[in-house]
C-alpha cells in the first residue's frame, strides 16, 4: 500500500498551496487530483484576481496555477497524481482511490481534503432542458474547451461569478441578453457589474426567472419582477428570446470524503450547505484530517489558497517539520492576510457563516433543517 | 458549421437548433486566451459521422456541432444534457462504444468513438 506523510485530496487553488507550503517545510506531499490536469477551477478563470499583492492580485486565475506548480514542481518531496479520484476514506485512515479503471489504497500520516465544491441550480419549469447551464459548465466551455454555449444566453444571477461570466461570454463573441437578479441590489464588485453596464447589457434586479421554454432545449426564458413578499407580479412576466440560461446561484461544498471521516458536520447555509467543524489550524475535529478550500465552506479562490496554506502549515508541523516558533509566525502572516480578505461588507456573509459554525455542535453528523446536500 | 447542419438535417436537429447553430459555436478569436486544439477525428453520433478534435470532452465535440440533447430522463423521458461539465452532475450520461453511464463532459473524444444517446439508466434507445 502506498505510504505518505501528506496525501492533499484536490490540485484547486487549496490543494496546490496546501501543497507547495507544506512541502516547502520539507513534509513528503502525494496529491491525488481527479482531473486529467492539475488547477482544479482555475483553469477557467480568466479574470485578474482582486485584494493585495500577497493574494494574487492582477493576476489571471489561468496563470496562478503555473505559479503554484512552479513552486511544487521544483522540490523533490512533492508530487502530484492527475486522473486519481480519492472515492473513500476507511475508519483505520485509509484511502481507496480509482484511476484508470484500477483501484489501489493509501494511507496518509495527515489527510487534507481541499475536494472543492459543486454548482447549485434552481427548481423552475423546464429548469431540467439541455440549453440550461451552471455558470462554472458555461465558463468550462468557452473559456477551457474554446466552444459558445449558444449565441444569445440569459445570466441569472448577479453575484461575482454571474458578472464575471457575463463579462466573459461577451468576450467570447455571445449576446447576454440579460442578467436577472432576485435582490434589489447587485450582489457582486460593482466594478464587474459596471464593466457590463457600460456595454449596455441589461441588469434585472427584482427580477427571477419563471420558466425555460423550449421542446428539446431551451428556446426563450420567461421572468418577471417579484414583489416584497418575493412573489413573482404576473402583470410583469415577459419573454426574453434565448438559447441558454446560464445558472449562477452559488455552490455548495464537496463534502463526501468529510462525511465519511466522520467530521462533525453542520448546516451553514452562509457557507454553501453542510460543512466539517474546523479549528484555526484548518484541523478537523477527525485527528489528522485537515480542510481547505470551498470543501470547508465556500467563499473565492484567494481564500481558498490561504486555507490550503494554512492546513499545509499545520499538517507539516504536527509532524514535527516546523518548530512551534516558526508555525507561529507563518501562521500569524497568513491568518492576518485571510482576516484582511474577509473584512468589509463584501465578507460579511462569509463572517456570519463562520461565526455560526463555532458556535455549531461538536461530535455530531445529525443532518438538520436545510436538508440533505448530498443527493 | 455548416456541415453540422448538413450531416443532421434529418430528424436529430430541431428548429431551436438550427437558430443555435446560426453562427459557429468554435471561438477563433479571444482577447484574453488562445486554443490550440488537438487534431481533427470522425466520430459516430447516433449513427451518424461527426468531427470534433482529439482529447476534447465529448460533450463539448457534440455541442459544437449543434447537439445538445445527451439522454433522455428515467421516468418521464425528458430531454437532458449537460449541466455543471467538470463530471459532479451526471446529466450528461451517455453511452460509448457500448459501455452506458459514460460521463460526456470529462470523457476524451477519440477517433471513431461510436456514441448514443441513452435512454433511462442505460439501455440505448436502439436496442428497447
Amino acid at each position: 500500500m502506498l505510504t505518505a506523510e501528506i496525501i492533499v485530496v484536490g490540485a484547486g487553488p487549496a490543494g496546490l498551496s496546501a501543497a507547495a507550503e507544506a512541502s516547502h517545510w520539507n513534509a513528503g506531499v502525494t496529491v491525488f487530483d481527479r482531473d486529467a490536469t492539475p488547477g482544479g477551477q482555475l483553469v477557467k478563470q480568466t479574470h485578474r484576481f482582486f485584494g493585495s499583492r500577497a493574494q494574487r492580485a492582477g493576476t489571471r486565475g489561468i496563470d496562478i496555477i503555473r505559479i503554484l506548480l512552479d513552486e511544487i514542481g521544483e522540490r523533490e518531496n512533492a508530487r502530484i497524481v492527475s486522473g486519481a479520484d480519492v472515492v473513500s476514506r476507511y475508519d483505520d485512515g485509509v484511502l481507496g482511490i480509482a484511476k484508470a479503471g484500477h483501484w489501489f489504497k493509501a494511507k496518509p500520516e495527515r489527510l487534507i481534503l481541499a475536494t472543492g465544491a459543486a454548482e447549485k441550480t434552481l427548481a423552475f419549469p423546464g429548469s431540467d432542458l439541455p440549453g440550461v447551464y451552471g455558470a462554472g459548465a458555461v465558463q468550462t466551455l468557452m473559456n477551457v474547451h474554446g466552444v459558445r454555449p449558444g449565441q444569445h444566453v440569459l445570466m441569472v444571477g448577479a453575484g461575482n461569478i454571474g458578472l464575471i461570466v457575463a463579462y466573459q461570454l461577451i468576450q467570447a463573441g455571445v449576446e447576454v441578453v440579460g442578467v436577472v437578479e432576485a435582490s434589489e441590489r447587485i450582489g457582486g464588485y460593482w466594478v464587474h457589474a459596471s464593466k457590463i453596464r457600460r456595454l449596455k447589457i441589461p441588469i434585472f434586479t427584482r427580477h427571477t426567472i419563471l420558466q425555460a421554454r423550449g421542446k428539446e432545449s431551451v428556446e426563450g426564458a420567461i421572468i418577471a419582477e417579484v414583489g416584497g413578499d418575493w412573489a413573482p407580479i404576473e402583470s410583469t412576466r415577459r419573454e426574453l428570446s434565448c438559447d441558454a440560461i446560464c445558472l449562477a446561484v452559488g455552490l455548495s461544498p464537496l463534502v463526501d470524503l468529510m462525511w465519511q471521516s466522520g467530521c462533525s458536520m453542520s448546516w451553514i447555509s452562509e457557507l454553501g450547505g453542510y460543512v466539517p467543524a474546523r479549528d484555526p489550524s484548518m484541523g478537523s475535529d477527525v485527528d489528522g484530517v485537515y480542510v481547505a478550500g470551498d470543501a470547508a465552506g465556500i467563499e473565492e479562490a484567494s481564500a481558498a489558497m490561504m486555507e490550503g496554506r494554512i492546513a499545509g502549515l499545520s499538517a507539516a508541523h504536527s509532524l514535527g517539520k516546523v518548530s512551534d516558533e516558526q508555525f507561529g509566525l507563518r501562521a500569524e502572516e497568513i491568518g492576518r492576510e485571510l482576516a484582511n480578505l474577509r473584512s468589509g461588507p463584501t465578507g460579511e456573509v462569509v463572517r456570519r457563516g463562520l461565526s455560526k459554525l463555532e458556535r455549531a455542535p461538536r461530535n455530531s453528523q445529525v443532518l438538520v433543517e436545510g436538508g440533505d446536500s448530498r443527493c | 458549421m455548416s456541415a453540422g447542419i448538413a450531416l443532421f438535417s434529418g430528424n436529430h436537429l430541431h428548429l431551436s437548433e438550427v437558430d443555435f447553430m446560426e453562427k459557429e459555436l468554435r471561438i477563433s478569436e479571444h482577447p484574453v486566451l488562445d486554443f490550440s486544439p488537438g487534431d481533427k477525428v470522425q466520430f459516430w453520433f447516433e449513427g451518424e459521422p461527426v468531427t470534433g478534435y482529439l482529447g476534447e470532452p465529448v460533450a463539448a465535440a457534440l455541442h459544437a456541432a449543434g447537439i445538445r440533447v445527451l439522454r433522455y430522463s428515467r421516468r418521464l423521458h425528458r430531454p437532458r444534457g449537460f449541466y455543471c461539465a467538470i463530471g459532479n452532475c451526471s446529466e450528461c450520461l451517455v453511452e460509448i462504444d457500448g459501455e452506458p453511464n459514460v460521463r460526456s463532459c470529462i470523457t476524451p473524444l477519440a477517433e471513431g468513438m461510436r456514441i448514443r444517446r441513452q435512454a433511462g439508466e442505460g439501455r440505448a434507445i436502439a436496442d428497447s
